[in-house]
């Protein structure tokens, strides 16, 4: 396992070329002159002025930007929790269907997932805009935190707890003082993880974002769409 | 109390926002679409008592199912989005296999950054590397433009817009979702396993089969898994990359929904994928669930 | 069973002193009383006992080991002791008050964990400091407090780093002091010496002595390392399938067993099968067709032809080449194998009839003139009262 061969040297060299050349591509062309994506027409920042001049991208931005703050942080503080109790809380009724929920939304089509929301939201009568995304992206996103954080908590030493309660902790304050502490990375990469795909979701943000919220995805999947202004499209690395 | 706290808080928000979805879904793939807001009938009235819900009950039916095994196009879509994930869940296999088999065998102190390499895709728009993959292929794009000045083809090979973009682009986007379950695996084997192997009297390329692909066995699964479910849904890529000739169910369903506004049929549609996807579902959770067992 | 003191103090008066019967007597002249009986304790695990009906006393500030092969209840006996596990049966006293249903973090029990369970976030002087922080100590005290602690742990220069950039014997220590910090009525160590290097471990165990008996703390240590729990304990309790079978001083635990099982788990012993005989003072073992039967001295009861079994450790056996003279035991046998340990050499010596015998002697002389080789007819010889005899 532990030999670098010219064999794994190559997949290694070729795999990261393939992740990292359109990126690269990308982002050299962003900074060209021309409006035609192939053709180099020197140096330029227009295409980032132009987006920064742009109000309405703005705003989507500025949408977004909440509903990925907000929504991650729900999303730690219930992922944390089911994370607990997938790893601690042992048998209960209903287990299967709780594992079930976590990980089904880890690979279930996004058109499915934002049709059925967006069909909940019509039922109960929710009015679409910044808030029916925020809560279509902490469902998903919580069943991400969720399984980052148990994976950590499963090789979580027990004792360490039994020893802060054995210093005179109550359940709650061990929590605090060593079990939280101990998984905050875990917990930390769990929200990021959980920023980062409610940044770039446009598929479920599309079905429960309605008329009154855009986000940044959905004003770019329009504007690739429509083909205009295609390199003012390309927003910063989240 | 607080156990039971701890339960209920995220299981009631799974209940009311993943589970319950489904079971609405489900109810308007049995009612007929309407010019109406919301676009079908029957609603349910509760004032009117009993009464009410049995007349609802009896305007179900599965109408919209039967409408969608008549028309052919819902079945080549389903048939089709079946192959494409197929075929691009093996090449994603094939590419992100010796990806992770290298991350694991580099020095220990390569790996966070390998690591790192591996994710940071995941923090830039999705969207965005799509759309990057436009210029790629496009007739007049780098790749034709490369290939021409090495002389190897003489006039621009036409890529964008047909399945083979639609391969490349699901096999870059999930790539890391096929890289990091294998690695897991393989980066948790012993060392010594192989060593004990070639020991015993296997070759490399024979300990490579009996040992560590059996080990990485739950990497693989996951792996695969993660491409395959969602990549059959898939709606972004086929839309951007794919032609007008590429039918995926995904894409399908969008349209049902957002230009036909026929949301009954939008619903079937997606109950009949989502009973195809119950199984792989399934299995899924539950080769996780046996993985991180063993883990504990 | 309930040990009770002094039931077989006269029986002690002959038996080889160590370092634990010595402290035990001490205690027992000081009249330290019961402090902390068990009186019948439980502990089922669904259809498995692990605790079955157990009762035992632990006595003020002595050094008492629950000692035992793996999964013979230990660590769940310690851990009902500390609060982790609740006994299905029973209650534990301690001064007077049932701690059965006190939650861990409300008992004055500290506990000192087998992976030593420090908070890897927490520096050592953090890690000292924790427990005495939760009893909402005043600063300076618990500056004090943990003051001493490090000293006596010889810590202080490294107060301030985290575990991971100590030594595993340094975590030990920390491990030690942190418990002891909040002068707990009861400590309990868990494999305290389970991680550490052979050599570390012998040096650690008469620090952990000079410790307890510097603070005065009652010390209950779980063990699966019979020599360690001889070493540091005064008394020891022998545990086997959720009971105790046997709760004494090292010495009586080793010179008198009540049990083949504990004669066979602490230290080396040939078992000889046979029956008892009265005769005179004590009684005559026939155990083989043929052979004149062995004779052992002994106060306790056998009926005639009663089965039981003699017990008789290697290092009472003398191994001579000449028959020796004026002993009822002596038996004639060949040389099978020798395991030469440096100090002492184990011989394994076949009789006729091929019942094996373990005979050690101390290597007082170089190896070059080692009396004894493979193959050698010898003569195997103890006195009447160098076996002990159990029943069957």
């Amino acid at each position: 396992m532990r030999r670098l061969t010219w064999f794994n040297a190559t997949s290694l060299t070729l795999g990261f070329a393939f992740l990292y050349l359109p990126m690269v591509i990308l982002i050299i062309y962003s900074f060209n002159a021309s409006k035609l994506v192939t053709v180099w027409a020197g140096f330029s920042t227009r295409w980032y002025g132009t987006l920064l001049q742009n109000q309405a991208f703005l705003d989507a931005a500025w949408v977004t930007l909440r509903v990925a703050v907000v929504s991650s942080t729900i999303a730690t503080v219930l992922g944390t929790m089911a994370a607990l109790v997938l790893v601690r809380a042992g048998r209960f009724v209903g287990r299967t269907l709780f594992s079930g929920m976590i990980y089904a939304p880890l690979v279930m089509p996004e058109v499915i997932t934002g049709l059925s929301l967006l069909l909940l939201f019509i039922g109960i009568g929710l009015d679409r805009g910044v808030f029916t995304i925020i809560l279509a992206h902490t469902t998903f996103s919580m069943c991400y935190v969720s399984v980052v954080v148990s994976s950590r908590l499963a090789t979580f030493d027990r004792s360490l707890e039994e020893a802060a309660l054995d210093l005179g902790c109550s359940p709650a304050e061990a929590f605090r003082l060593v079990t939280l502490p101990i998984i905050a990375p875990a917990v930390i990469a769990g929200w990021l993880l959980a920023f980062t795909l409610s940044l770039d979701d446009l598929v479920i943000a599309s079905f429960t974002a309605g008329p009154s919220a855009t986000t940044l995805p959905i004003k770019i999947w329009s504007s690739i769409r429509l083909g205009s202004a295609p390199r003012s499209t390309r927003s910063p690395p989240s | 109390m607080r156990r039971a706290l701890l339960i209920l808080v995220p299981y009631l928000w799974l209940l009311a926002l993943f589970l319950i979805p489904f079971l609405i879904v489900f109810k308007i793939s049995l009612s007929d679409g309407a010019l109406a807001i919301p676009p079908y009938t029957p609603t349910l009235d509760l004032s009117a008592g009993w009464e009410g819900i049995r007349e609802f009950l009896t305007d179900l039916d599965f109408e919209n199912f039967v409408f969608l095994s008549t028309d052919d196009l819902y079945w080549k879509a389903y048939l089709s989005s079946l192959q494409i994930a197929v075929i691009s869940t093996a090449i994603t296999l094939l590419v992100g296999y010796p990806i992770a088999y290298g991350m694991a065998s580099a020095p220990d102190h390569w790996r966070p950054t390998l690591m790192m390499l591996v994710i940071l895709p995941f923090w830039t728009s999705f969207l965005i590397r799509v759309y990057s993959w436009m210029g790629i292929l496009s007739t007049e794009g780098y790749l034709n433009q490369l290939l021409i000045w090495l002389g190897l083809i003489s006039g621009p090979l036409t890529i964008l817009n047909t399945n083979t973009a639609v391969y490349i682009g699901i096999v870059y986007t999930y790539l890391p979702f096929m890289i990091l379950p294998i690695y897991a695996a393989l980066e948790r084997m012993d060392g010594s396993l192989l060593e004990a192997a070639e020991d015993l009297g296997c070759s490399r390329i024979t300990a490579f089969w009996l040992v560590t692909v059996p080990l990485s066995r739950n990497g693989i699964v996951a792996g695969c898994f993660l491409v395959f479910i969602p990549a059959i849904g898939e709606f972004v890529i086929p839309s951007l990359l794919g032609g007008s000739r590429t039918l995926m169910i995904g894409k399908v369903l969008w349209e049902e929904f957002f230009n036909n506004r026929d949301w009954p049929v939008a619903s079937a549609v997606a109950v009949i994928l989502l009973l195809i996807l119950i199984v792989p579902i399934i299995l899924f959770q539950r080769n996780e669930q046996k993985s991180r067992e063993a883990e504990e | 069973m309930l040990f009770r003191p002094g039931a077989h103090a006269d029986r002690s008066r002959q038996q080889r002193d160590t370092h634990g019967a010595d402290r035990f007597r001490a205690l027992e002249r000081s009249g330290g009383g019961t402090a902390h009986p068990v009186p019948g304790v439980t502990k089922r695990f669904g259809d498995f006992t692990a605790i079955d009906n157990l009762s035992f006393d632990i006595y003020e500030k002595e050094f008492f080991a629950l000692l035992g092969p793996s999964g013979c209840g230990k660590t769940t006996m310690m851990r009902m002791l500390a609060g982790f596990e609740a006994p299905s049966e029973g209650s534990i006293l301690l001064g007077g008050q049932d701690i059965a249903p006190i939650p861990p973090n409300r008992r004055p029990v500290n506990m000192m964990f087998q992976s030593y369970a420090l908070f890897p976030h927490l520096s050592v002087w953090e890690n000292i400091a924790f427990g005495l922080k939760r009893d909402r100590m005043e600063k300076d005290r618990i500056n004090a407090r943990v003051a001493e602690m490090l000293k006596l742990t010889r810590l202080e220069q490294f107060a301030s780093r985290k575990p991971h950039q100590i030594s595993g014997g340094q975590r030990q220590r920390v491990a030690l002091a942190r418990s002891l910090a909040k002068a707990p009525k009861l400590l309990l160590l868990d494999e305290p010496m389970g991680a550490l290097d052979a050599k570390l471990r012998q040096k650690t165990q008469f620090e952990l002595m000079d410790i307890q008996e510097k603070t005065g703390t009652t010390f209950v240590i779980v063990t699966h390392d019979q020599e360690e729990a001889m070493t540091v304990a005064s008394r020891v309790a022998v545990m086997d399938q959720g009971r105790i079978v046997q709760a004494d001083t090292p010495a009586r635990i080793y010179e008198q067993p009540n049990s083949v099982y504990v004669a066979d788990f602490i230290g080396e012993v040939t078992i000889i099968d046979g029956t008892a005989n009265p005769e005179g003072d004590g009684y005559e073992i026939a155990y083989a067709e043929g052979v004149p039967p062995l004779f052992v001295a002994t106060d306790k009861k056998f009926a005639r032809g009663q089965a039981c079994h003699l017990a008789i450790r290697p290092e009472k056996v003398a191994i001579s080449a000449e028959r020796p003279e004026g002993r009822r035991n002596v038996l004639r046998g060949r040389i099978l194998d020798i395991a030469y340990l440096g100090n002492i050499s184990t011989y394994l010596v076949e009789l006729p009839h091929g019942k094996v015998i373990k005979a050690q002697t101390a290597n007082t002389r170089r190896l070059a003139h080692r009396p004894f080789t493979w193959e050698d007819e010898v003569w195997l010889s103890w006195s009447d009262t160098a076996a002990v005899l159990l029943e069957g």
